[in-house]
Order: structure tokens, then sequence, then C-alpha cells
């Protein structure tokens, strides 16, 4: 096999505390070695990288593939090919499929089909309950076994506080993950968008911000009760963040993921009754923007996830309230989470973290690391390119993004999965 | 004279005061032409108007459609229903059928917020809402205006009071909205359950729990229909309690100026939202409202076709 030697790149690696210039040398899909001046071998093609950020393939650690079940919004193939256009190596696939994830033949068809068409890592997550209604757990156990890396209902909570408690308790025998889409039913229902000033507005019904953090509170008292390990998804309230970093502060068992999205834009982005700036849970207000931000920065929030959410025009181009919940993520994440940086609220060290190691650790898979004799799974980023997100620039199948037509700064050069050069549009390796 | 350039009629938050006041100045030339024995002026002839009605509604239709007749437009009505699944084509495949079809205007009631927005996407007609989900109601505002400007001469610096469900009314939206601009002070009260929380404002009108306050010294009386059910949830322990609390009475109406008018969009709920002694009292102008909304109509069905 092929080895290449990276120069003069800006190495970030959160797990080894690495933010250096220097060389990174891959043999044989491996790292063989990082270093500030590494000898040349030979037999090596050396790619000079001057200006550009050398870090560990990306892991989003909440997507939706839509396979099996819904392939004219995605497929394994396509979604995985956004990954890797967006700097991701692995991703970890949300159980709401046709039907759902919910049974280890289920899970191992994902595999297979990843196995055959992915060009990413593919990590499913199976459902907590059976068809993810909410009352009768899965078989973790077989589950896993299968493949399944955690559990969630995701796109739907876990309604019934004795069945998360039971999940969280179970778990416990596999030391598996639950997963938390928190959400309080009878307080969002029927709402499509934040409540407040917009909602007022635009004469929509909102969901209130307590609608979310009841149910973070909800399922945090279940992990301190249980012992289990918890991770809520997509956080987008400042009290929710609050109520995050208070019980991680008690040593509960929790971590927690936000998405690019809920820290660049607000609910103002609804205005003009844009479907596309409609998901669950709902974009919030400047100040949960900034909290959220807040949480990052300071460890209440681990991760950065996408929640990429493909949906066709059947489901967006419609009434706002006939609309789907959900954008597409996966190949924005960089140049959003770039933002951050650029304006100074985040260093560069905790964005990269909180897409590599951090979520790697928090659902136990490999990855996430540039240590010598990992699998070279590799992300190049030129944080400077300056491109605009059109509909042809997309890999996705689907194009329901708020950020279509919008310049964006920040992006993946070059994407290697175990070593081989995956993503590679301007072909730095491949000429 | 080019003081009108909207291509449809969204919601007053598009309209400018100086629109609002052509508008309503165009209603007034038009209203004459209700009080003649033949009721027909030729101007809108060999024009087609769509009346496409998402929800069920008898007086706003009539007062369209009458509108569209008085000004010799051919109508077609059709009423559809809804569609309650997750694929907008349904929709959309309406517009662009209607659209195949050439018509002129396009008035549109339905029951989720910003649709008739959306159908202005499709479609190349002008397009009228004729009330969107909790949004906005245009026609209805406008109509109120002019009754009160034909009933006390000037808009500006009136006080208006509204009561009932601010929050899920679009009659509410529109009429806050309009008021506002054309400079009027505006409260809002009702049950909490009726109103943004936690907010002393709303789209520019003070919002206050005590009705008696809502109500002393008010020029204008609006009192909203009270829907008994909204989204199968209970807003208010139950009808008695409402028309006992937040009924308007004429004890109440005292607090307001004398002569104080009272006006109500239809259909009332007698002795519900407003006892029938205060619907039939000197000062109610519900009916006039009424009258109002087909000069109202025609005029926005005129501006909209004979413009340019």
């Amino acid at each position: 096999m092929n080895a290449y030697l990276f120069t003069n790149a800006r190495i970030i690696d959160p797990s080894q505390n690495m933010d250096f210039t220097g060389d990174l040398l891959v043999r044989d899909g491996i790292i063989a070695a990082v270093g500030e001046s590494l000898d040349v071998p030979q037999d090596v093609r050396v790619l000079d990288l001057k200006g550009k950020w050398l870090v560990p393939g990306l892991l989003d650690m909440h997507v939706h593939l839509r396979e099996p079940g819904e392939e004219y919004k995605e497929t394994i193939e396509s979604g995985t090919t956004a990954a890797i256009a967006g700097g991701f190596t692995a991703v970890a696939c949300m159980p709401n499929t046709q039907p759902a994830n919910d049974s280890a033949g289920i899970t191992r068809f994902i595999l297979e089909k990843a196995q055959s068409s992915a060009r990413a890592r593919v990590y499913p997550i199976a459902a907590i309950t059976l068809g993810q209604k909410g009352e009768q757990l899965t078989e973790f156990g077989d589950l896993l076994n299968a493949g399944a890396i955690a559990f969630s209902d995701d796109g739907l909570p876990v309604k019934n506080a004795a069945v998360m408690r039971q999940a969280l308790e179970y778990a416990q025998n596999f030391d598996a993950l639950i997963i938390s889409h928190s959400e309080e039913l009878d307080l969002s229902r029927g709402g499509v968008m934040n409540e407040g000033r917009v909602s007022t507005i635009l004469g929509l019904k909102g969901i209130p911000a307590a609608a979310e953090e009841i149910a973070v509170f909800r399922d945090v008292a279940l992990a301190e009760l249980t012992g289990g390990r918890l991770h809520i998804a997509h956080v987008s309230t400042k009290g929710s963040v609050e109520i995050v970093r208070q019980a991680k502060s008690r040593g509960v068992r929790v971590t927690a993921e936000t998405a690019p999205h809920y820290f660049s834009l607000t609910e103002e982005a609804v205005f003009g009754y844009n479907t596309f700036a409609k998901m669950s849970p709902p974009l919030r207000t400047e100040e949960d923007r900034l909290a959220v931000i807040e949480g990052i920065k300071d460890g209440a929030i681990d991760a950065i996830a996408t929640d990429h959410a493909p949906h066709s025009v059947l489901e967006k181009e419609c009434e706002f309230q006939a609309a789907a919940n959900g954008i597409i993520g996966l190949e924005t994440a960089i140049p959003l989470s770039l933002n951050l940086v650029r304006d100074g609220f985040i260093s560069a060290s905790r964005i990269i973290r909180c897409m590599s190691i951090s979520p790697s650790k928090i659902l136990g898979v490999p990855g996430g690391s540039l240590v010598d004799g990992n699998s070279a799974d590799i992300c190049i980023i030129d944080p400077e390119a300056i491109f605009t997100l059109t509909r042809e620039s997309l890999h996705s199948l689907s194009y329901n993004s708020p950020f279509l037509g919008k310049n964006l700064q920040g992006k993946a050069i070059l994407t290697l999965v175990d070593g081989r050069p995956v993503f590679d549009p301007t072909g730095l390796l491949l000429s | 004279m080019n003081r009108f350039t909207a291509r449809h009629i969204l919601g007053i938050s598009t309209l400018s005061p100086d629109e609002i006041t052509f508008i309503l100045d165009t209603a007034e030339s038009l209203k004459d032409i209700l009080e003649r024995p033949i009721k027909k002026v030729p101007p809108l002839r060999g024009k087609t108007v769509v009346h496409l009605f998402f929800e069920p509604s008898t007086r706003t239709r009539l007062s369209f459609e009458l509108a569209a007749k008085r000004l010799s437009a051919d109508t077609v009505s059709i009423s559809a229903k809804a569609s309650s699944v997750v694929k907008g084509e349904t929709l959309i495949d309406t517009a662009r059928n209607i659209e195949a079809m050439k018509p002129d205007i396009i008035v549109m009631r339905h029951p989720h917020s910003g649709t008739p927005h959306l159908l202005t996407k499709y479609v190349n007609s002008a397009v009228i809402n004729a009330g969107d989900g909790t949004n906005e109601h245009p026609s209805q505002a406008l109509l109120d205006l002019f009754t009160v400007r034909e009933h006390l001469g000037h808009i500006d610096n009136l006080k208006v009071a509204i009561l009932g469900d601010i929050l899920h009314s679009r009659v509410a939206h529109s009429d806050i909205l309009a008021f506002r601009k054309m400079g009027a002070e505006v409260v809002v009260s009702g049950p909490a359950t009726m109103l943004p929380s936690r907010q002393s404002e709303v789209l520019g009108a003070k919002v206050v729990l005590n009705m008696e306050e809502a109500l002393k010294d008010a020029d204008v009386i609006i009192v909203l229909r009270i829907q008994k059910e909204r989204q199968g949830q209970s807003l208010i322990p139950s009808v008695r309690e409402y028309a006992m609390f937040f009924g308007l009475s004429p004890d109440k109406v005292k607090l307001a100026k004398p002569g104080a008018l009272i006006m109500h969009p239809g259909p009332i709920n007698r002795g519900v939202e407003i006892t029938p002694e205060v619907a039939d009292g000197p000062y109610s102008v519900i009916l006039d409202q009424v009258t109002n909304g087909v000069a109202i109509r025609m005029a926005l069905l005129s501006l909209l076709l004979t413009k340019g």
C-alpha cells in the first residue's frame, strides 16, 4: 500500500494535546509517525500542507442515513459520501429508519450495506424500545452483538419515565449508552418552532424551551437514580446546558451534544416560513445560542454532532406546519464550527475535540486520534477556503439546508479512511 | 397616484399606513354601489376570481364573492380539505392546476399559517389572504379600521381594547398591527392561557390581565369569538366561567368612554363573550362591519386588478 508524508501542516490532535506545525507519516493504512520534522523516507509521496490543518478523521455521532426505508432522501452510500466530503470518517446512524433499527436483523442489514457501499465507517445506533414506541425494551445484548454501539429512540422521546429508567438500568449489564431525545411531548404538541417573539409574529404555534428542559432534567434525574450512562442529544436551550453542567458537577454519568445550527442560527431564521429552518428541537433565541457556545467552551457540552436529517422536496416544499423536521448538516459542520474559532469564542483544539476524540470516547468506538499505530483516518482542512453552498456542491441526496446559497469558510480538502484518500476532489494524492 | 404597489394582500404586516389609507379611501368610494338599486358596476368584467377555501367559512366567503360580483368579475369557489399528511404536493399541485386555468386573483383561506405566502411562489395570480391559521386576516382588520373611521372620523390616538383569545386569533393579530400602524393605542386582555406567556407587549399592543384596565376609557372595544376547543386543548375551564369573568356585559362597557364602539368579527356566541344587550345595544356596529366588509373587499380586488 502507498505511503504518504504530510508536511508543514498544523496538526491538531486533542487526544494527545497536540497542536503544532509538523509532519505526519501514513504507511500501510496506519499512522506511522507524527513529529515536528520527520525524515523523508524513500518511496513516499510527500504533500506540503502549509496553511492547512491536519486533524483526526471527524466522527459525527448523530446522523440519519434513512436506509432502510427512505432511500429517496438518503442512502448509506450517499450519506457517507456527504460525510467524507464534510471531513467525517465515521458516522453513527440513528435508528428511526423504516422499519426502525430495533432488532439484530436490521442492524446487520445496515452493517452489510455499509460494508458494500459506505464511504466512511458506519456505527448503527439501535432503538431503545420496539418500534420506538416507548413501551418494550429492545434486545440490547443481541443488538450489541450484532454491532449496535448505543441506544436511542431519537426523533421521539421515551415518554414513559419508568421505561426510560428500565433502559438506563438494563443498559448497565452491557455498559451501553442511552442517548436521549429529550422532549416533553404534551408541552410541545402542535408546536412547529420556538415559542417566543417570532412565533407570535408569524402566528405559528411555539414549543417552549421548558419542553426540552423538563425532559433533560427528568433523564438526568433517572441517570442519577440508576447510575446509567446517559447522553443528551441536540441540546438547544440555555436551561438544558445548565442542567447538564450541574449534573456533571454532581458526578452524574451524563454527556451532551449540540448541533452546529444551534450555535449558528436563531428562531429568526424561520421568517418567511422557511421550512429549511424547521427542526426538532427548534432554533432558539440569541441568549440560548450564546449559552450553547459557552457550554461547548466550558465542557458542559462534550460533542458537536450534526443531526444530519435529509428530507426531499416532498417533505419540505409545503406548508410550514406540514413540513418535516430536520436539516442536513454533514457538509456544513466544519465551516460553521470554524466560525466559532474565527470569532474568538472557542479554540481550534476544543472544536476538533468535540468532533473527534470526545464523541468516539462517548460511543466507545475506535478513532478520533492520531496516535501512532491507529488506522489512518484523517481529515485535512483548509480553514481559509471560501465556498458557496449549492445544490450542486452537495453530496447528500437532499439539499434541505438553511445555509443553501450562503458563503461559508473552511472545508475539508482531503479525507482519508484507513490511509486511503476517499475524498480528494482536487486530486492532491491522485494526480 | 401610485399609492398602491402591493402585488398580493398577505397581511397587514406588509402594508404601509399610506397603502392602508388608500384602501380605506377606495372602499369609501365603492361603498355607494352597495346602496344602489342595481348593485353592479363593470370595472372587473372579464376578470376571474377564484375563492380557494381550505377551512369552512360562511361570511368571509360570501363577502368576497359578493364583492367580486358587484364589480362584474367571474367567480369560482372551491372548498378543499387541508391535507394533514406530511406531503405538500397536494397544495402546490392544486395551486398549479388552478394557475393553469389563468385566474386573475386567488382568495385563499387555510388553517396553516403562511400558506398564502407559499402560494405566491407558485402562481402568477395575485393572492389575497382570507385568513391563514393563527397568523393574519387582513381584510377583517381593514374593515374594522374602515368601520371605526366611518363612525369616529379618525383612527389615530384612539384607545382600542381587544378582548379574548389574543394568542390564537388571526383577527387579533391583524387588528393589533392595523390599529397600531394607524396611530391608535391597543390594549389586549383575556384569560392568561390565551395571551403570550410572560409578555407585557404583543406586536405593539399592551397586554393586561385586568380587563377593567383594558376597558378604561376605551374608544373601541373589539370582542373576539371564543372557540370552545382549540387543537383538542381546552384553554378555559368552562364557557360559563368565561362568560362570568371575561364576557363583555353592560356594566363593563360603562368603564369605556361613553359611546364607545362595540365590535365583533362574528359570528357571535351570544351570552358567552358578549351579552345580548351589548351586542344589540346602541353602540354596537357589528352589522356595519359586515356591510363594510364587502366594500373593503371590493377595494382590494379592484386595486389589485386595475393598477398599472
